[in-house]
């Protein structure tokens, strides 16, 4: 009985997994894993996993909260493929038994997370916006329109965590970096490339201010002539609706909605975007919205703190000049 | 020539504004539009190209669900699907995407399929999860959020978009793979090829047929309206645009 007991209540420890990009840098959305984590009690062990990882290690083990940091070099780490990098987590969660897995709800995560959960039998709990307890969370499902309440019975919790709705870990930290056990390179799958869209603006995702564009644009010639130079006065990162990116006037990953980036940032300029369920869906949780379109019956109005029923093609290049 | 799986699911309409019930035991789903999930069409209509390329010989689409999945079904094999599974489920909500996934990767077995394609996301959970968890339970390759795919014998060269642009993979077959967006435009279900799905057949199956255990392991608490955001108001001119966010310290 008393055994049972205790093996019920065992404190509550996690395993963050961080993110970092092509170079090797650390990734702000981990910051954000990281105070996510700290909701499951102080014992948080972060693992970081590149061809060379000691950078972004050093960097974590500066982090605030962070007990542990697990370094993961080598080839087989390089595009951190699923296959490779869910089998180390796997690895490291049974040699140390932690309860809790956070990472943040981003391409890279979303993509080795299910695969773990699945590997140790249990859920994986996306998108989670709210820890309530150990084992309940909230999560938003229909593009945003409902917010689910969903408890685990799972021995482990796997989340991942909407970057926009945790404050990002604070450094003063001193945490040990230990290698983490090393897994073997996966045969079913080999990292080729990664071809990647070249800006000096500020990350969308992490942006404090956004200015996004959609089909009313018309072409990419507008969003360089009217729209960049705008969101360059403001220091904003640039986003786009969906139209704007079948249509071909900017890259993918610069889409923000359902299917693509949630975004939360200070203020965001929506231009000639109508405010579809999957746009609002990216976007709605910013701070402050405005609305630039001619059409006053245009969904987007109704999220909109500010309104301006007018051609974007006066509206911006007159906001410009008068910043 | 391969043999490819696709999985489809039954949804509320994409363009339908969704009602919470008041009592918050989800979104009232009676008498609303339903079809087939977006990303989901995107993948009928890729292993379809797989067969019209000469890739794939056979196409077996499959749905977990009630019994009106079968009109899901039926739109796969008239979109140029050759056969069908229905794993009947009467509540398709209590289940998991981990135990979907155990029942997918049941299926991709029992038919000796070597591509299982599937829809990065279902727009009414948002888990985006199944392929990956599939893939694990079968131990094959994953590609999800998939751009394009060039398929090469016992390999598959794939293009997935990431944050910040595309990464390229080399993955081995049989493998996993689920499509985003951007991969292809679906086609419409011409009126024949409606009639002629209609003779296609379709395989019955319960959960216990394929050994999945379908106890509940997440327990939803209550589905809650998102919080309204305050109406806003509409101003004039830049100036007064340019003076309200001054105001509100925003710039």
């Amino acid at each position: 009985m008393l055994r049972a007991f205790s093996s019920r209540v065992r404190a509550a420890s996690s395993l963050v997994l961080a993110e970092v990009n092509a170079a090797g840098e650390l990734q702000a959305s981990s910051l954000s894993a990281i105070s996510a984590a700290s909701k499951f009690g102080s014992d948080i062990s972060v693992v970081v996993a590149a061809e060379d990882a000691s950078a972004a290690a050093q960097s974590l083990a500066g982090v605030s909260g962070v007990t542990r940091v697990l370094a993961a070099s080598g080839a087989q780490y390089k595009g951190g493929i699923a296959e490779v990098v869910a089998p180390l987590l796997k690895e490291i969660q049974v040699a140390s038994g932690v309860t809790h897995i956070v990472g943040p709800a981003t391409p890279y995560a979303k993509n080795i997370l299910p695969r773990l959960a699945a590997l140790l039998d249990v859920n994986h709990i996306s998108d989670v916006i709210e820890i309530e307890s150990e084992d309940t969370f909230q999560r938003p499902i229909y593009a945003g329109n409902a917010i689910a309440t969903v408890q685990s019975a799972d021995p482990i919790k796997i989340i991942s965590v909407r970057a926009t709705n945790f404050a990002p870990a604070e450094e003063g930290g001193s945490a040990a970096v230990e290698d983490a056990p090393s897994v073997a390179d996966s045969d079913l799958s080999k990292f080729v490339g990664q071809e990647l869209t070249a800006s000096d603006r500020p990350e969308l995702s992490s942006a404090s201010k956004v200015v996004a564009g959609g089909r009313a644009l018309k072409s990419t010639e507008a969003f360089e002539t009217v729209l960049y130079p705008l969101a360059d006065k403001l220091g904003a990162g640039v986003g786009a609706s969906r139209a704007a990116v079948d249509a071909g006037y900017v890259p993918n990953d610069m889409q923000v909605g359902q299917t693509g980036k949630i975004v939360a940032p200070e203020l965001y300029i929506a231009v000639g975007i109508s405010g579809a369920i999957q746009h609002l869906a990216g976007m709605k949780d910013s701070k402050t919205i405005v609305a630039i379109n001619t059409d006053a019956d245009a969904p987007i109005f109704q999220v909109a703190d500010y309104g301006l029923v007018q051609d974007l093609f006066k509206a911006l290049p007159e906001m410009t000049e008068k910043l | 020539m391969v043999r490819v799986a696709v999985g489809v699911k039954r949804v509320i309409d994409y363009a339908v504004k969704i009602r919470v019930k008041p009592d918050g035991s989800g979104v009232v789903k009676d008498s609303v539009k339903h079809s087939m999930n977006p990303f989901c069409e995107i993948a009928v209509e890729e292993a379809v190209r797989l067969k019209e390329k000469k890739i794939a010989k056979e196409i077996v689409a499959f749905t977990i669900g009630p019994k009106q999945c079968s009109e899901t079904l039926r739109t796969a094999l008239a979109m140029g699907c050759d056969r069908g599974v229905h794993v009947n489920v009467p509540q398709l909500d209590a289940l998991t995407p981990l135990q979907i996934s155990k029942m997918s990767a049941k299926i991709a077995e029992t038919e000796a399929a070597d591509l299982l394609i599937m829809g990065k996301l279902a727009i009414d959970g948002d888990y985006g999860q199944t392929a990956a968890m599939t893939a694990a339970i079968l131990d094959w390759p994953q590609a999800t959020n998939l751009y394009s795919l060039q398929h090469n014998g016992d390999n598959a060269t794939v293009e997935r978009e990431i944050d910040g642009g595309l990464e390229t993979n080399e993955i081995k077959t049989p493998a996993v793979l689920s499509v985003d967006l951007r991969i292809n435009q679906p086609r419409y279900a011409t009126l024949p090829n409606i009639m002629k799905a209609k003779k296609k057949k379709v395989k019955a199956l319960k959960p216990a047929d394929l050994g999945v255990d379908v106890a509940p392991t997440l327990t939803v608490v209550k589905i809650a309206e998102p919080p309204t955001r305050e109406a806003g108001e509409i101003v004039e001119d830049v100036d007064a645009l340019i003076g309200k966010l001054k105001d509100a310290g925003r710039i």
